[in-house]
């Protein structure tokens, strides 16, 4: 599975494995990481799983659809060039090693 | 014990019902520091989960039940959230407790009632046959994906959400479908009738049948009580195996009635989602609230507004007291077809049509030139402007709307100097 490892606004990072197909959001959720809410379950309609890609990881991810990148303009912390929703990231063999950091505040 | 130690906050809280509101509210209350015992009881067996898949992936696909699931069982141990397996059957407002079935009790500080709501029954004969569901739980959606399985012939009563969402899953997984709506169009109480056509003709191009103005007068069975027959009120019979019946739900209210508090079509609350009991607050499903526009009294059934709601009362008892003003929104998905509505129509008089594509549109509901609720399919960014529009000082007016080119992201980009910010 795999690994892919959140970083909290202190700094802490946690790394867990997360099984294919589910999302970055989900693996975040299911091993009970603080800082994503994931309020709508992962339908990309309320932007409280903003999470920041670390730069080293930027080239792993496929570009966001249109629907991601207008809600990104709804995420309560600022959006930066590195911002995604983590419930739009469907984890595949390429998101190993995947380091993301989470934003201050979701909602 | 001294005395004077902040008055707004309560020794405990205990909640009733660990749905999607209740979850929230113990979550929120952990969120805002609040430090004392909170008790989250919950009549169903599984951890808190989230219902909106229940009509929708979850009936199609292999997921188990734990991808429902809102947060694992580490999440409440970590936070000191006691999470009770139990009904609560009575309250006591004057001894401050609550009483479960098995005879257990707590006694509350605080008492937040989150107990959703139950689906309709109908009232004819045959509606105890095997094969005839609802769908408001998880167990409920297990029993109904077990029987879509084999199912050939589905019948769907009242053309509502969470009917329409099963029609579209059971036709997606090949069964033949019929859907019997007594009213003259599906979604009546809930959309415009622009919207209503829309998803009319969807279910209708995927093979539906989509019978409206159409009453069920009787289910009938086999010799070992399966159903086998849906009877018209117009004599009909249409052959069923698997019978969804999707009319509506009724507030769980009784708890709240018994102990004396105001209950109407839901437990009567102020705009701050307490009722009569100052200790006692009510929210999501199970809440009658009024609004902000009318100040009517009127329940609403959402993740949002369950959610909403929660986090209200969470930040009222952790001493930052305010009204319940948040706009509420709302999706559904049917094939591929997403719906999103944001705010509420209520009786509306004039609609504006946006985007030229059958597909995708948004219908902005408009009343005595007030902007009510805007109702968008396949159309996301439109949703989200709209939400942004919903909120206090935001406006828009028919003529504006009705302006050459008008574009609703431009608008509340020029209003609000761009999209930054949060919505609720
Ligand atoms: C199939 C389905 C699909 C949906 N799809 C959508 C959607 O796409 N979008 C959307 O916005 N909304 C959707 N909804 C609506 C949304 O799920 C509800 O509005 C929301 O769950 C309401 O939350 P709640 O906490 O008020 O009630 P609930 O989530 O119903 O929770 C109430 C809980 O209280 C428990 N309870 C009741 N009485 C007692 C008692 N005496 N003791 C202990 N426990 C008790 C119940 O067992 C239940 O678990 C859907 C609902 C269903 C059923
Ligand atoms: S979980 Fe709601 S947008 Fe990702």
């Amino acid at each position: 599975m795999p690994e892919i490892t959140y970083v909290a606004v202190d700094g802490t990072a946690c790394s867990v494995e997360v099984p294919l197909g589910t999302s970055v959001m989900r693996g975040a959720v299911f091993n009970d990481i603080d800082g994503i809410v994931a309020q709508c379950g992962g339908n990309a309609q309320c932007a409280t799983c903003h999470v920041y890609v670390d730069e080293t990881s930027l080239d792993a991810l496929e570009q966001a659809q249109p629907e991601e990148e207008h809600m990104l303009g709804f995420t309560a912390a600022d959006r930066l060039p590195n911002s995604r929703l983590s419930c739009q990231l469907k984890v595949t063999g390429a998101l190993d090693g995947l380091i993301v950091h989470l934003p201050e505040r979701q909602y | 014990m001294t005395a004077a130690a902040r008055p707004t906050r309560p020794e405990s809280v205990v909640v009733v019902g660990a749905g999607q509101g209740g979850f929230q509210t113990a979550a929120s209350l952990r969120e805002h520091g609040y430090p004392g015992p909170i008790t989250l009881i919950s009549a169903e067996d599984a951890l808190p989960y989230e219902r909106p898949p229940l009509s929708k992936t979850y009936l199609m696909g292999e997921a188990d039940e734990s991808q429902l699931w809102l947060r694992p069982a580490t999440y409440y141990v970590r936070r000191s959230i006691d999470l009770v397996r139990g009904t609560v059957t009575g309250i006591d407002p004057v001894a401050r407790t609550v009483r479960l079935a098995d005879g257990s009790g707590y006694g509350y500080g605080h008492l937040v009632l989150a107990t959703g709501a139950r689906p309709r029954t109908l009232g004819v004969p045959g509606a105890g046959l095997r094969g005839v569901h609802v769908l408001r739980t998880a167990e409920d959606a297990v029993a109904l994906r077990a029987s879509l399985a084999s199912a050939r012939h589905a019948v769907v009563v009242g053309a509502g959400f969470i009917g329409l969402e099963f029609a579209a899953a059971a036709r997606e997984s090949g069964c033949e479908v019929t859907v019997v709506e007594a009213l003259d169009r599906p979604l009546a109480r809930t959309v415009s009738a622009r919207t209503a056509g829309h998803f009319a003709r969807l279910h209708r191009s995927k093979g539906t049948r989509l019978l409206c103005g159409q009453g069920v007068a009787a289910l009938h069975g086999d010799r070992r009580g399966a159903v086998t027959a849906v009877e018209l009120a117009d004599g009909r019979r249409l052959p069923a195996d698997l019978v969804l019946i999707g009319v509506g739900v009724t507030p769980r209210t009784e708890l709240a009635a018994a102990a004396g508090l105001a209950v109407g079509d839901g437990i009567t609350v102020d705009s701050r989602l307490l009722t009569g009991d100052s200790h006692i607050s009510a929210i999501g499903d199970c809440a009658a609230f009024p609004q902000v526009r009318s100040g009517d009294l009127r329940r609403l059934e959402s993740v949002q507004n369950a959610v909403g709601h929660a986090r209200l009362v969470a930040a009222r008892l952790t001493g930052a007291p305010g009204s319940y003003e948040e706009a509420p929104w709302f999706w559904s998905d049917q094939f591929s077809t997403t719906l999103q509505i944001a705010g509420h129509a209520d009786g509306h008089d004039e609609e504006v049509l946006l985007g030229d594509g059958p597909r995708a549109f948004s219908v902005l509901l408009f009343r005595g030139g007030t902007l009510l609720a805007v109702e968008s399919v396949n159309r996301p960014v439109d949703h989200l402007a709209a939400r942004r529009l919903m909120q206090p000082g935001a406006g828009l007016t028919l003529d504006e709307a009705r302006g050459e080119g008008f574009s609703l992201q431009d608008h509340v980009a020029n209003r609000s100097g761009g999209y930054a910010g949060s919505v609720g």
